[in-house]
């Protein structure tokens, strides 16, 4: 048996891949369809593989789901769960709309962030919600980070932060604005304390979020094929009027212009992470 | 009511308003502009250099939309690309090391939305400014005289105190794109422009701003001797500050903190 796991592909959906006969599976198994190569899979099989297709395409994914897959068995500890933002500016709809998104996913906020453990390595670690209002930046993600980057400074510990956002929310005005300094004075003050600090992009980085903590790292990573920059695409089509390039804004087109360290796949992740954590000695 | 806030929005918008070089060339002596980001180019959105207030050497940096046609149109209408914001830096830096206060005049609708901008890495250059300018050893005074819009106006204004013109406004985003994504509709832009919250004595309330400058006489001498003496009485308290940074720190750390009921 250990035999056959050892033959068995690191990719498992790789079989699927190669082949247009469609995938074993048991009669009437939930599937889901690939944006990217149209093909169906079945949902156990896109699970055993960390929601990537056998064609190299990253599914979103929850941010608890994501903790599950990094940290080490019982190896995260959850802090400031209690944050989450009010109404401050008593905007109109925001409470029942974030009321709904609390309901429908289970979070409260659009950010967990706790200690963690990766490959035996101690570290805090954050991972923004693309289930909660697309991971919009209020004052209790500001808060929530901020304090992080504040503890991990008093601990002397690392941290890795997976961002996905659209941006600051709106729903809360300039206070989420002003979250972009706030974060960003503490990401400084955790660096010149010679501390390091890991960014892994995903699908989509964008806003408040890219012009501050998310390109503050010492290391920046990124799924393959995630949209990342400042300006959504369909903004910069109507100021221009002119056509995007192909690839614009992807992960691999950010790299190559020199903004991102390197593209990792998320099954790689843990192991590259617990290696990069190694390196710098638990700094 | 609601169409307060949006007058208040057509006011910071008008093309007559002063601009940047005006409140440079007015309220300071001297000015020398110097150019470039020393990386790519020479963003004509955000001039700096050095110019004397009252005597004493100052950095200054301003955002600069232009007034006619012809020069709104090279000033890219006063949104920067990545160059502009890093050219400020550098300004930044280099005023650090000769050890003389930095006064920013903040007047933008936001960064430039571009694919150069994007290809040249506008949020990381917006990131860099961000966490920079919250260590620089010397003292940040900036004014937002227009326009605030978002990140691109917050990328001058992390500074140890923020002041603003009785109709400029401030904003984490358009009311008209605010109106659109929300509501899907741009002309819901006044009712939008109500509930962000934008207008100076709103942003004063929220602890954004310390200071409000009346508009009285606006672009006349009364008018610019009246910033400059607050200017040179508040970059003298703040020069003597031995606890500049950690002050610093604190103005932004306070924002959106946690009550006892854990709601922000």
């Amino acid at each position: 048996m250990a035999f056959i796991n050892f033959l068995k592909p690191k990719n498992q959906l790789e079989e699927g891949g190669r082949t247009s006969a469609p995938l074993q599976r048991d009669e009437g198994e939930p599937e889901k369809k690939c944006p990217n190569c149209h093909k169906d899979i079945p949902l156990s099989r896109l699970w055993a593989n960390d929601l990537v297709c056998a064609c190299g395409y990253h599914f979103r994914m929850k941010a608890r789901q994501r903790i599950k897959m990094l940290t080490d068995r019982e190896g995260f500890h959850e802090l400031y769960s209690e944050m989450k933002s009010g109404n401050p500016l008593n905007f109109p709809g925001y409470r029942d709309k974030a009321e709904t998104v609390r309901a429908a996913s289970g979070e409260e906020e659009a950010v967990i962030c706790g200690t963690a453990r990766i490959g035996k390595q101690s570290c805090c670690l954050f991972v923004m919600e693309p289930y909660f209002m697309m991971g919009s930046m209020g004052s209790a993600v500001g808060e929530k980070i901020t304090s992080l980057f504040e503890y991990a400074t008093e601990h002397r510990l690392p941290i890795i932060g997976y961002t996905v956002s659209g941006g600051a929310r709106m729903q809360e005005g300039l206070l989420s604005l002003m979250q972009m300094a706030k974060t960003s004075a503490a990401v400084k003050r955790h660096s010149d304390a010679g501390l390091l600090y890991i960014a892994v992009l995903t699908d989509p980085t964008t806003g408040g979020v890219t012009a501050s903590f998310a390109m503050e790292a010492d290391i920046i990573l990124a799924e393959p094929g995630a949209m990342v920059g400042f300006a959504g695409a369909r903004v910069i089509e109507q100021t221009t009027r002119k056509a995007l390039p192909a690839g614009f804004q992807k992960s691999e087109f950010v790299l190559e212009h020199g903004f991102v360290d390197s593209i990792v796949s998320r099954p790689d992740q843990r192991k590259m992470l617990a290696e990069l954590l190694k390196m710098h000695n638990g700094r | 009511m609601s169409g307060a806030a949006y007058d208040r929005v057509k006011l910071a918008r008008d093309s007559k308003r002063p601009t940047g070089l005006d409140y440079i060339r007015n309220i300071f002596k001297g000015f020398t502009e110097f150019h470039g980001d020393r990386r790519f180019g020479d963003d004509p959105a955000i001039v700096g250099g050095i110019a004397r207030l009252n005597g004493s050497p100052v950095t200054v940096i301003a955002i600069e939309k232009g007034h006619t046609a012809k020069e709104r149109s090279r000033r890219n209408f006063g949104a920067p690309h990545p160059e502009g914001y890093r050219k400020a830096l550098r300004l930044m830096k280099q005023a650090e090391k000769f050890g003389r206060p930095v006064v920013c005049f903040i007047d933008t609708s936001g960064a430039y939305c571009g694919v150069g901008a994007e290809e040249r890495g506008q949020g990381q250059a917006i990131a860099e400014n961000l966490m920079e300018m919250s260590t620089l050893c010397v003292p940040i005074l900036s004014i937002l005289i227009g326009e605030g819009g978002s990140g691109g106006a917050l990328a001058l204004g992390v500074a140890d105190r923020v002041w603003m013109l009785q109709n400029a406004v401030y904003s984490v985003i358009s009311p008209e794109g605010c109106a659109s994504i929300l509501w899907k509709d741009a002309s819901k832009a006044e009712a939008a422009a109500a509930s962000l919250k934008l207008t100076a004595e709103d942003a004063k309330s929220l602890g954004v701003v310390e200071r409000i400058l009346s508009e009285n006489e606006i672009g006349k001498r009364e008018f610019y001797d009246r910033i400059r003496m607050l200017l040179a009485e508040e970059l003298s308290a703040l020069s003597g500050d031995l606890d500049l940074i950690g002050k610093r720190y604190e103005r932004f750390r306070r924002i959106g903190n946690a009550g006892a009921d854990g709601l922000l």
